[in-house]
């Protein structure tokens, strides 16, 4: 009987802990709901960027509903938690589509989870738009997928300019996810456009995302005396790694990609993080208005700074709204034709307009890490080849003074 | 040299964790033939509850990430503190876990209690999971982040002179409690044969909690050292952790507990060494795990008893 009543209690402790997903409701007018599915990692090891993206589709959606929703319908999201497993992301994916019969679906952040999710999207012929993963094969999927975001080979070529540029280093090693399409896609473009630009790649290294201990992969870097060393990985573990590698002596410069913005990452890595830069979105600095406006924003619902992944969800979610609003309803194929002649939308993370790989063409701001304030600080901003930046005053913050000159020598302690 | 040596100390570093965990698998299967899966997870529960010790005491993961200046305690007191109750705390906890799960099922067959085994591992797991969420969360750091350097270009930072100085203590304190006291010399009975343990008016149960006890807060021990030198723990760290130690405990030859740290030591430094001089056997550093793996069964076929099995006689 004892044992019963133990029983019990365990499978009653077992169901405290389960939180039930809210499902976010529609606030505006009257009309049929329009249904966006949206899933994302709510409580898994990237969580902190699937809680970012989820705020900001979810403001996003109150603005477009409180402007009289689309022609009068309400957008209604149905937010799934994939705890970021790809095999999970399938059926949660699966499920908004054939039981919720979604009208189009945003999601995952990280590639590899959206790469498990875009060709359900496509077979079922449901637009999908993805705030940001960044990895080139996610549109490649086909016609129905779309995102807000730049893309790796951009990304990779940002980071190696400016370490080449900028910090005039010579000689980079890099330390690798193993198992994330992200990180080896930023591997590879780092590597080409480094070499281009005259540097020689001194060690490459790997990790996988259940490692604990870096230490071994962090000496045989520091053999090599490397100026810079790229990591292209998530906040998780970049945190850790950066610990280790300051307490092995290592200081040159740490660089990464948007992997690693995450107010987290100042937790695990603290000091560590000093005289480190990684590639983003966006800045919050950037005096921009529109930009400005949805910090303020951001900051008055939230209570904290929106971070990339926040701004890069909110554009997503207003990308859709105007495409839906362009499309006259949620016809699929009419859908997802708006929304792939997007063309010159105000997004906060730059300009966005749609070109035919269903990609945004967009510049990157290069931040510079402030573990002391917890901040990302601005840097600079790299345009991609061909795009010239704007030439109205104020347009860019590059004109701050303070991040104009670094040599590697006078940032390495 | 230097970076062999380097490699060495890094090595020497995780196998001393692995060793630590690998104490409780061997300790365990040495007196019950049971293979207590749930082992690596009590490794984890430790890590936990020394961070809500740590941050009961006042550390905070804010920056700077030391700050045992302001909280007032010495650098050691914190330390001793939290390394102390997160035993304790896992070492109630692993009773709890035997005297409810294993205990009930202890008279049917050994299958069952495995299978039980497996099912607390996963209840653990994932409790912890709807209860915090599987993202890392970051612990304080309870001693200074310094590095010694010791000569040519090899250093040893604070965190790891500290996970070597204490699992060695935490050692030789387990040798002590086996060889010297009275309940070790019951421990040892027991293993020898519980039911004659029990006839000469040894009273087993407590016997078998006693053990469950120590093993727990040696893995406890291990979660609270390896949190300092790898600041970032999560519900689910254990699995890998705890099956490379239950690796180590077979390679040392599983009921031997010379054999569960030398086990632990080789497995650190094999996967170590994987990653210093992989790449220039064409061998990508994510093999390590495969390597720890490979090295199992190439003991096994060669030594089917583990490294030092041999020495311990077969008690059935």
């Amino acid at each position: 009987m004892r044992r019963t009543l133990f029983a019990l209690g365990l499978v009653a402790v077992m169901f405290l802990g389960l939180s039930c997903e809210r499902r976010g409701g529609g606030t505006g007018g009257g009309g049929e709901p329009i249904k966006v599915g949206v899933y994302l990692d709510l409580s898994g090891q990237t969580s902190s960027f699937g809680q970012s993206t989820k705020n900001g589709i979810e403001m996003a959606r109150d603005e477009i509903n409180k402007a009289g929703g689309i022609d009068g319908r309400p957008v209604e999201l149905i937010i799934e938690d994939e705890q970021g497993e790809p095999g999970k992301v399938t059926t949660v994916v699966t499920k908004l589509l054939r039981q919720d019969q979604v009208h189009a679906i945003l999601g995952e952040v990280a590639s590899t989870n959206s790469l498990a999710a875009a060709p359900k999207a496509q077979e079922a012929k449901i637009p999908m738009i993805t705030p940001s993963s960044t990895n080139p094969k996610v549109t490649q999927i086909g016609d129905y997928i779309f995102r807000v975001c730049f893309i790796d080979p951009f990304q990779g070529e940002v980071m190696a300019k400016f370490a080449a540029n900028t910090l005039k280093a010579k000689r980079a090693a890099i330390l690798a996810d193993f198992n994330s399409d992200y990180s080896k896609g930023l591997t590879q473009f780092f590597k080409q456009s480094f070499t281009k630009l005259g540097g020689t790649i001194v060690d490459e290294k790997t990790y996988t995302q259940s490692d604990r201990d870096f230490s071994s992969q962090l000496t045989a870097i520091r053999s090599t005396n490397p100026d810079v060393i790229y990591i292209p990985g998530y906040y998780g573990q970049v945190g850790v790694i950066a610990k280790q590698a300051r307490q092995q002596g290592i200081n040159v410069p740490l660089l990464g990609g948007d992997g690693w913005d995450a107010p987290q990452l100042w937790d695990l890595g603290g000091e560590a993080m000093t005289n480190s830069y990684i590639s983003n979105h966006y800045s919050i600095d950037d005096p921009k208005p529109e930009i400005q406006k949805f910090v303020a924003d951001y900051r008055a619902r939230y209570g904290v700074a929106p971070d990339a992944l926040a701004a890069l969800g909110y554009d997503a979610m207003r990308v859709l709204g105007d495409a839906l609003k362009r499309a006259g309803g949620t016809d699929s194929t009419k859908l997802r034709d708006a929304i792939a002649q997007t063309k010159n939308f105000p997004g906060v993370t730059g300009t966005i307009t749609m070109n035919a790989e269903r990609n945004v063409d967009k510049p990157a701001a290069v931040l510079e890490l402030k573990p002391q304030e917890r901040k990302f600080g601005y840097k600079e901003t790299i345009y991609p080849d061909g795009m010239t930046p704007p030439t109205t005053a104020g347009a860019s913050p590059a004109a701050s003074p303070a991040g104009a000159t670094a040599s590697p020598a006078a940032a390495t302690q | 040299m230097d970076y062999f040596v380097q490699q060495l100390i890094n090595g020497l570093n995780i196998g001393a964790i692995y060793a630590l965990i690998a104490l409780g698998y061997t300790m365990v299967y040495g007196i019950l033939r049971l293979i207590n899966f749930a082992h690596g997870d009590v490794y984890m529960v430790g890590a936990f509850v020394g961070l809500g010790l740590a941050k009961l005491l006042g550390y905070t993961t804010s920056i700077p990430g030391y700050n045992a200046d302001t909280v007032g305690h010495s650098l050691w007191g914190g330390l001793v503190l939290v390394l102390v109750g997160s035993m304790i705390g896992a070492a109630i906890i692993g009773m709890a876990i035997e005297r409810f799960a294993y205990r009930p099922v202890r008279k049917y067959s050994r299958m069952t209690t495995l299978i039980t085994a497996i099912g607390v591992s996963l209840l653990i797991e994932y409790l912890f999971v709807a209860w915090y969420g599987s993202a890392q969360r970051s612990f304080p750091a309870l001693v200074k982040n310094d590095a010694i350097h010791l000569f040519g270009d090899v250093r040893i930072s604070m965190p790891q002179l500290i996970i070597f100085g204490i699992s060695i203590l935490l050692m030789i304190l387990l040798q002590w409690i086996i060889y010297k006291t009275k309940i070790g010399t019951a421990m040892r009975a027991v293993s020898f044969n519980l039911n004659s343990a029990k006839l000469m008016g040894i009273n087993t149960d407590v016997v078998i909690s006693f053990t469950f006890a120590l093993g727990s807060a040696m893995a406890a021990a291990g979660g609270v050292l390896t949190a300092q030198y790898n600041p970032s723990i999560d519900p689910l760290m254990g699995i890998i952790t705890g099956l490379k130690a239950f690796v180590a405990a077979v390679l040392g030859g599983i009921g031997n507990i010379p054999g569960a740290v030398l086990g632990g030591l080789v497995i650190g430094v094999a996967e170590t060494m994987v990653v210093a001089y992989g790449s220039d056997i064409g061998l990508a550093s994510s093999y390590r795990d495969a390597v720890a793996f490979t090295i199992l069964i190439l003991v096994l076929l060669l030594r089917p008893s583990g490294l030092l099995g041999s020495t311990v006689q077969e008690k059935v």
